[in-house]
């Protein structure tokens, strides 16, 4: 079996990493740096850490002042707090004057856990992709975390990032994966269906093709870990070559991979398609494996889906 | 102060009263008694007391100033005209489709704009970013209005920035006492604010903030703080040199028609005259 890492380890590993490269790195935390594994950032380089207390929209605006003076701030909370508590001003003090500010949320997603619903966030990747000028990177394992990760810094502009509190296999070699913002990638090729997954679905996803190939269904796995700006010349090629397609995301099926990738393909190539993700509910509280199961993200679903969509070509 | 410093700094004031008022009148929206409020405050920052260049709004080494009262971008705007930045007379274009001139503030579009505002309660936090980057280096302020102080946020930002000790940083708060609903108290009390900021462990001095001699006195003895950031609460008259606007929160957001801003062109020019002698 795969080793497994959470994607926050490999945030909190990565940073440090990336400490060394750029003086002008600074990190902010609200309170949960033990949580969001910022501390290990905190302990490298403690003049350059900023804890800001339990007060998530004070952190961002402090975050874009430090842009606007040249320094590269971090800043950390849960995906909820980071996208919904601190909303405005990530619009308003972030994106919309472009500041170089990176916002790293962690426990994303129903893998939270026992912790429950109101910290469970399902909605973030939808609320900032709706932010123009927000690049919204979403890796699935601790190779594909600290590249984006790495692509983050070097991307002068605002950044938003999730990251996961469950470990996940790592699925990747890192002395030969390549990462691009904006560029999504071919795991498995297949004829029949499109399995496009991201972050921690990814495992799914592939497990899926299995599920579907002992039954001669051949599908195509692709990785979008960027959903904004979202590969749309990889989706559409795939869409034309398998007509059928199926998204599979730890997220509400409103407003995250789903979406951007329905509006891809209405707008560029109409195929059947389906989505696997939270069925626009809110999370609740349980064991990861439990959760999972309940909320349908498991490749037995995804296999459903895709022999679903499949069904509906003419 | 000597007497030329302060003569020239009144005129300038003026100067910027008459044109944030001919923004409002000419877009025929805008914020006009909030903008009249903090017109000496924005003078005496701009023209007496920051490290600023016109000619090279980029310094690193620059002061920062935060207009965390987003809203009353036409002194904004106007005392950055008239120090220079770019051509005062753009103001004509405030509000309009082409303009670089956005209803808030735009660091991306107008020169010496050090923050994009609008959105209350932000600007002060964002201040806080620029004094934790320039401890050592450079000084920073920011003005907010007494009605954004209901916003919670503005509370987090006071806590971080006694915490990290930014005695690099001064906040001026525009106390005129009137906010779009009315009068302060009664939509929802923020004061005392001289006790809340002390509270919150900040350095607090209360002015009246159209007396130059007693803003400079302020910021002087700010410049003294060590380890702490300063509040300086300025008592102000919102609307402050139009007779009809002054104290009628009424003005808050509504622009002049031709009749109304002619009186007040008239009165703010007598003024000026006034003050030559």
């Amino acid at each position: 079996m795969a080793e497994k890492i959470a994607t926050r380890e490999s945030y909190g590993n990565g940073l440090v990493e990336l400490g060394a490269k750029y003086p002008e790195i600074v990190v902010l935390d609200a309170d949960l740096a033990e949580s969001t594994k910022t501390v290990y950032f905190k302990k490298a380089y403690p003049d350059r850490f900023f804890d800001c207390g339990i007060a998530e929209q004070n952190m961002v605006a402090v975050a874009a002042g430090l842009a606007t003076c040249g320094k590269i701030p971090f800043c950390s909370s849960f995906a909820m707090f980071a996208s919904g508590r601190a909303f405005d001003q990530v619009r308003n003090g972030v994106a919309y004057p472009k500041l170089n500010v990176k916002i790293c949320a962690t426990h994303a997603g129903i893998t939270v856990g026992e912790d429950g619903a109101t910290h469970q966030c399902l909605e973030d990747m939808g609320i900032m992709r709706t932010i123009p000028n927000m690049v919204v990177l979403n890796p699935g394992d601790d190779v594909e975390a600290k590249a984006a990760l790495r692509a983050a810094a070097e991307h002068k502009g605002p950044v938003y990032m999730r990251f996961g509190r469950a470990p996940v296999p790592v699925l990747f070699d890192a002395n030969t994966f390549k990462f691009e913002i904006g560029k999504g990638q071919i795991l498995a090729e297949g004829s029949d269906v499109t399995i496009v997954a991201t972050g921690i679905m990814l495992e799914a996803a592939l497990n899926a093709k299995q599920l579907l190939a002992n039954e001669g269904i051949s599908a195509e796995v692709i990785d979008i870990c960027t959903i904004k700006p979202i590969d749309r010349d990889l989706l559409l090629a795939s869409a034309a070559k398998t007509g059928a397609v199926v998204t599979a995301e730890e997220h509400n099926i409103i407003g995250g991979l789903g979406s951007a990738v329905a509006e891809v393909l209405c707008e560029g190539l109409p195929v059947p398609m389906r989505r696997v993700g939270v069925e626009d509910q809110f999370g609740r509280s349980g064991k990861v494996p439990a959760l999972l199961e309940f909320y349908g993200l498991t490749a037995e679903n995804i296999a459903c889906k895709a022999k679903e969509a499949i069904a509906m070509k003419k | 102060m000597d007497s030329t410093k302060l003569l020239e700094l009144k005129k300038t004031a003026v100067n910027v009263r008459k044109w944030a008022l001919t923004a409002v009148y000419k877009a025929q929206s805008g914020h006009p008694g909030g903008s009249l409020s903090l017109a000496d405050i924005i003078t005496y920052l701009y023209f007496a007391e920051m490290k600023v260049d016109p000619q090279n709004p980029a310094d690193p080494m620059r002061d920062r100033f935060v207009l965390s009262k987003g809203h009353c971008s036409p002194a904004y705007y106007a005392a950055l005209g008239l120090k220079g930045y770019f051509d005062v007379k753009g103001l004509e274009t405030f509000r309009q489709i082409d303009s670089i001139f956005q209803g808030h503030p735009d660091m991306k579009g107008v020169p010496g704009v050090d923050m994009s505002t609008g959105s209350l309660g932000m600007g002060i936090s964002a201040a806080c970013g620029m004094a934790l980057a320039g401890r050592g280096k450079y000084r920073v302020y920011t003005a907010l209005g007494d009605g954004e102080c209901q916003e919670g946020s503005v509370w987090e930002a006071a806590m971080l920035a006694a915490h990290y000790k930014l005695d690099n940083l001064v906040a001026m708060i525009d106390f005129n006492g009137l906010q779009i609903g009315g009068n302060i108290t009664d939509v929802m009390n923020p004061t005392p604010f001289d006790k809340k900021f002390e509270a919150f462990g900040w350095h607090t001095i209360v002015i009246d903030g159209h007396d130059f001699e007693q803003i400079e006195a302020a910021l002087n003895e700010a410049r003294t703080v060590k380890d702490k950031p300063t509040a300086i609460i300025c008592k102000t008259a919102k609307g402050k040199g139009v007779s009809y606007m002054e104290n009628n929160y009424k003005w808050h957001g509504n622009a002049p028609k031709t009749p109304e801003y002619e009186q007040a062109m008239n009165e703010l020019n007598a003024w000026e005259v006034s003050l030559n002698g």
